[in-house]
């Protein structure tokens, strides 16, 4: 798994509970070093430890660590860089939906070794906001961390959305493809977070 | 050109080129589009001199509409007069008895878009700009996590070396090692020797030869005194041309003066380099630890040292004991 990744979950435990709670969660997960790299690969078995210390200390399933850390990625301070990021990708919340399908080659450009899941957005009915999200990846689960992440930017765009995870289905090479359900109910719904093209994060 | 279809035209010129204008045949403007008309404060510029709102970097001398006309298909260097400091692309064509003109931000994207508070609607859906700022927004972001990266990396590194114990020119032990060997020895009791070694004529031979032959000669002396001393004996190179040999164990006045000798001969040995032959000596001070001696480490350092400044007084090539 790609440092970036492990760096995200990191952040996320020591942002929102602070540094001695990330050391338990790191020794809870056999870990030899607390401190990941968001430039370096590690071993894919090592994040699946992690996040199942992770949900056993803070008391939660799983899948609603994932969505927490897909909330946090794009509303924390020390993560505001990501949020603009991904403001690149539409002018309006419907604009950026559309733009998920180019999200692994713009990840792509920023960091050449980033693999990030295969998206796919396909329009239901548009004239009553219906979408479906298609995530293809080599593990389950990102589908919950996209929930976070378009729950809170659906917020950040000032848009009125319903998500739903409609699960997981793996195929026989081993690739999870997770659906969601995207219900966009006002795209102006409040006045949202501004973005300003010209101002750098960080 | 009918109304209907100046209509049609500039509504296609508004879609497409939204940093676009129109200029009379006295070089004003006559239409603009959206974007345009935030770099230049909206409305009001309708009808003033394209001139006079901006200056022709390059090609120089662009002072009038028809100096202008004459670049038609040329690349252009513009930049407002009053306010941004960006410049812009344009490229213009004679239209009418006026121009054509469209504008770019080129390599000053990240300025303009900050001082006309631009956003993604500003530009058209085609254009690259949205990408480009991203694109430079992203690899700053990546190229900060490379350098935290870096950094920790160096301090490591710089960490790493500070606990070494080895000289990496010769492989032999060096400063450190041998202050943490004698303490040990100093701490548990004599007897032990000290050997201190300095090359003589070494640097004649780094000015005539190059620091590459000096390199040399180091690694063959190391491997000559590695050679002459026993496995359990600290061997290191403790600056530049200069080594101690600290060897455990009883051994006599005259064992240590034949170690010394023999380690002076095979060193004024010639050593071959690039078809020359490359020749040093070494002077040697021996000082000896005595079995319950409580001297310290910088005690039997300073003894040593006069040793070995009197074998250099006495001629070279010579060893010589501490009282």
């Amino acid at each position: 798994m790609h440092g970036l990744i492990n760096r995200a979950i990191q952040g996320f435990v020591s942002d929102n509970f602070g540094a001695m709670r990330w050391r338990a969660i790191c020794r809870a997960a056999r870990l030899e070093d607390c401190e990941f790299e968001s430039m370096l690969h590690y071993e894919d078995s090592l994040t699946e430890r992690l996040l199942d210390a992770v949900a056993a200390d803070i008391g939660v399933p799983r899948e609603a660590v994932l969505e927490d850390i897909g909330t946090y990625l794009v509303s924390h301070p020390n993560v505001e860089a990501l949020r603009r990021l991904l403001r690149f990708g539409g002018e309006s919340f419907v604009e950026f939906l559309h733009s998920l399908d180019e999200l692994p080659e713009r990840a792509r450009l920023a960091v050449d070794d980033l693999g990030l899941p295969v998206l796919e957005l396909r329009d239901v009915n548009v004239a009553e906001g219906h979408y479906r999200l298609c995530c293809r990846f080599a593990q389950a689960g990102f589908g919950h961390v996209l929930i976070g992440v378009l729950r809170t930017l659906a917020d950040d765009y000032g848009a009125l959305a319903f998500l739903e995870h409609r699960g997981v289905v793996v195929t026989k090479a081993g690739e999870a493809i997770e659906t969601i359900d995207i219900t966009v109910f006002e795209t102006a719904f409040a006045a949202g977070r501004s973005f300003d093209l010209g101002a750098q994060a960080g | 050109m009918r109304q209907e279809q100046e209509a049609e035209f500039h509504g296609l010129l508004d879609l497409f080129c939204p940093m676009h204008a129109l200029l009379g045949p006295e070089g004003e403007v006559i239409h603009m589009g959206a974007t345009f008309a935030k770099l230049v404060g909206g409305e009001a510029a309708l009808g003033q001199g394209f001139l006079d709102l901006f200056e022709v970097l390059r090609p120089q001398g662009c002072e009038t509409i028809a100096d202008l006309r004459a670049e038609a298909g040329q690349k252009l260097s513009l930049r407002l007069r009053e306010g941004s400091r960006a410049t812009f692309k344009g490229i213009l064509a004679p239209f009418g008895e006026g121009a054509a003109i469209n504008l770019s931000f080129g390599i000053s994207i990240m300025d303009g878009v900050r001082d006309f508070g631009l956003s993604g609607s500003d530009f058209a859906a085609t254009d690259l700009a949205i990408e480009m700022l991203y694109l430079i927004e992203a690899k700053s972001v990546a190229l900060g996590a490379s350098r935290k990266l870096n950094q920790r990396l160096q301090g490591a590194k710089i960490a790493a070396e500070e606990q070494a114990f080895t000289d990496t020119l010769t492989g032999l032990k060096n400063r450190r090692a041998v202050d943490h060997v004698l303490s040990r020895l100093i701490e548990r009791g004599g007897p032990y020797a000290v050997m201190q070694i300095d090359l003589d004529y070494f640097k004649a031979v780094n000015d005539s030869h190059g620091h590459p032959a000096g390199d040399h000669v180091l690694q063959q002396v190391a491997r000559i005194l590695v050679e002459e001393t026993r496995s359990g004996d600290c061997v290191a190179r403790v600056g530049g041309d200069e080594f101690v040999l600290i060897l455990d164990g009883v051994r006599g006045r005259d064992e240590l003066a034949r170690i010394a000798g023999r380690l002076i001969s095979r060193i004024e040995e010639p050593v071959p380099w690039r078809g020359a032959q490359l020749c040093i000596s070494a002077s040697v001070g021996i000082a000896i630890g005595e079995a319950g001696s409580r001297d310290g480490g910088a005690v039997l350092f300073d003894r040593v040292d006069k040793a070995l400044y009197a074998a250099k007084h006495a001629g070279r090539a010579q060893f010589c004991f501490a009282d």
